[in-house]
């Protein structure tokens, strides 16, 4: 599987990136090279292999449902690029009314 | 002794003695950094009015009988993507350069209640992706025994300042290496702990199911005593193990006659330095010496770590920094401009309903103004595995590959209670040799890696110096929750040794 600069510019969406031409062409490069080494992995025979997704057999790892103060909305408004007096603020998200 | 010489230990003892004031070490400290932090660049903040405030109160605490724990007033740094409240944590990134966390970390919350000194917020690569701190935005960090290296990364921060006799003991982060190479590459120790033995709340996440906080120290005693304080089941970190934290400093001095020692063939292989190969050689005649019986070990899937955690752990980057969207927090592009461009765009589209809306626009064009081309190329490398059509060839490969991995690991620890090799196939190499290859950078991590894929614990241990006077680090591996063994270990080896008291000099 080679990778192309349209699969790039396709994962960049995907990703929200933003990639202006010439470092699509450098992210295409140095993505080739790192998929092109991944695929090693292919040659070995998993069909009986389970997957690993976390190195430690934890299930259902249960908190008592108590009542306990939870972050002031001015403390987590603080960070915000762009806020009003309660809430986040961001471009219009539905219609082409900028 | 000079202050500053002392270890975590040393300060200990000589603070309950009332020898020293933790406002002289503190200011001992400070002095330090002042005389070499332009020519190292450790830290990103030093936070010295608190430090000083935090010392005075330490010693007040102590001189009212009041001390915390024995390790009340010894300053200690934090790397920088570890949240401490009301002081920016940046990740060393553009997107969190103005950053200040609501909250601490656990880990920074217990270093607080043991009345540690925090004096300040060390570099690393952003958001701890790198070996070699240089893909860092916000500072230059450089390795104290030779200045035109590298301190190694992502943790080269924390590694420096320990090295450089800044402070006595630091905590770094470890995804694939991020403790156990840097602490090689500047001569120190750096721990590893097994997954899930420190909590991971209020670390900045890169990879949830690899990432691990540890000490990074002069000695295996000192990397005891700050892993007993910052271990523990954590409610806040759901992954966090609950197991009970033994009194990993109390018993360091177990014998280690009859200790199985597993040297791991693969370790070995072409692509070590003859430096390295040796120095690591003769750290195998001393554990030999100190009762040890040696082993040859095989993990025969070792070669495939680094494939299998570039991306595992890209994919969970992909997925953990898709907060980053310019609208909760960290940086955001100039807003009006973007709409200027857009609407522009649409006017000049063939179809203009292909063209981003602002929502999508203002995501993507914040992210890839605030995140540097390291973490965008990983974050790329896990979008791609997980998008559809690629998710089975190479994320869900990667996790069977994992499980192999593993159990290679589960194998050698039914034969040996340790293993031994280097930390990583050559010592520090110079700033800019490896930047124009991302993959030459990763393959450093080849003996590291594979210990976060299996969960296991690791630890770095300064074993010699290079002919040039770089310094070698010696890799232990211990099985899960085995850090007592471990710490013994490397204690006992330390004993007999004396690399780790050797002191760069700085102009």
């Amino acid at each position: 599987m080679s990778l192309t600069r349209q699969d790039v510019e396709k994962v960049s969406l995907l990703a929200r990136l933003q990639l202006p031409p010439a470092q699509l062409d450098a992210m295409t490069v140095h993505l080739a090279r790192i998929v092109a080494y991944v695929e090693q992995l292919q040659e070995l025979d998993t069909r009986d292999v389970p997957p690993l997704a976390h190195a430690l057999d934890l299930e259902n790892v249960l908190a008592d449902d108590t009542l306990a103060p939870s972050l002031d909305r001015e403390e987590a408004l603080r960070n915000a690029p762009k806020r009003d007096v309660e809430c986040y603020r961001v471009p219009a998200v539905l219609g082409g009314d900028f | 002794m000079r202050l500053i010489h002392l270890t975590v230990a040393q300060l200990r003892d000589a603070l309950a003695a009332g020898h020293v004031s933790a406002r002289d070490v503190t200011q001992a400290c400070l002095d330090e950094i002042r005389r070499v932090e332009a020519s190292i660049g450790a830290y990103l903040a030093v936070d010295e009015a608190g430090a000083l405030a935090q010392a005075a109160e330490s010693d007040g605490r102590r001189a009212a009988g009041r001390a915390r724990s024995p390790l009340d007033g010894v300053p200690i740094a934090l790397k920088d993507n570890l949240c401490t409240r009301g002081q920016a944590t940046t990740c060393s990134s553009r997107m969190l350069a103005q950053f200040v966390p609501p909250y601490d970390a656990t880990v920074v919350q217990k270093l607080r209640a043991a009345g540690l000194v925090l004096l300040g917020k060390t570099n690393l690569d952003e958001f701890a992706m790198g070996g070699s701190t240089e893909n860092a935005a916000l500072g230059t960090t450089r390795n104290p025994w030779d200045l035109r290296r590298v301190p190694g990364g992502s943790s080269g921060g924390s590694a420096a300042a320990v090295a450089a006799r800044t402070v006595p003991g630091a905590i770094g982060s470890d995804t694939g290496g991020s403790i156990r190479q840097p602490a090689a590459y500047c001569g120190i120790v750096g721990l590893k702990p097994t997954y899930g033995r420190v909590s991971r709340y209020g670390l900045i996440a890169f990879a949830s199911s690899l990432d691990q906080v540890g000490p990074m120290t002069r000695t295996a005693e000192d990397a005891a005593l700050l892993l007993e304080l910052i271990a523990g089941p954590d409610p806040r970190d759901a992954t966090c193990a609950l197991r009970p934290v033994p009194a990993y400093s109390q018993t360091l001095d177990q014998d280690l006659a009859g200790l199985r020692l597993g040297v791991v063939r693969e370790h070995f292989e072409a692509g070590l330095d003859d430096a390295v190969r040796q120095a690591v050689q003769s750290a195998l005649e001393v554990f030999r010496s100190l009762g040890a019986t040696i082993h040859d070990v095989s993990l025969p899937h070792s070669r495939y770590g680094i494939a299998t955690y570039y991306l595992i752990a890209s994919c969970e980057a992909s997925s953990n920094l898709a907060r980053y969207d310019g609208v909760h927090f960290g940086y955001r592009t100039d807003e009006s401009a973007l709409l200027r461009a857009l609407a522009e765009e649409r006017g000049s589209a063939a179809a203009p309903d292909e063209v981003d809306t602002p929502l999508v626009r203002l995501y993507r064009q914040s992210r890839s103004e605030a995140l540097g081309a390291e973490v965008q190329r990983r974050i790329m490398l896990g979008t791609y595995a997980l998008s559809a059509g690629y998710y089975e060839a190479y994320y869900l490969q990667a996790l069977r590959v994992r499980r192999l991995i593993r159990s290679d690991f589960d194998r050698a620890f039914g034969e040996v209670d340790l293993l031994l090799g280097p930390t990583t196939p050559s010592p520090a190499f110079c700033a800019g040799e490896k930047l124009a290859d991302p993959l030459s950078m990763y393959l450093e991590d080849l003996y590291t890696v594979t210990a976060n894929l299996a969960g296991i614990a690791g630890l770095a241990l300064p074993c010699g110096f290079t002919r040039g006077g770089l310094p070698v680090g010696l890799q232990l591996l211990a099985p899960p929750f085995e850090e007592a063994r471990l710490l013994a270990a490397g204690h006992r080896y330390q004993q007999r040794t004396d690399w780790h008291t050797h002191v760069p000099e700085l102009p």
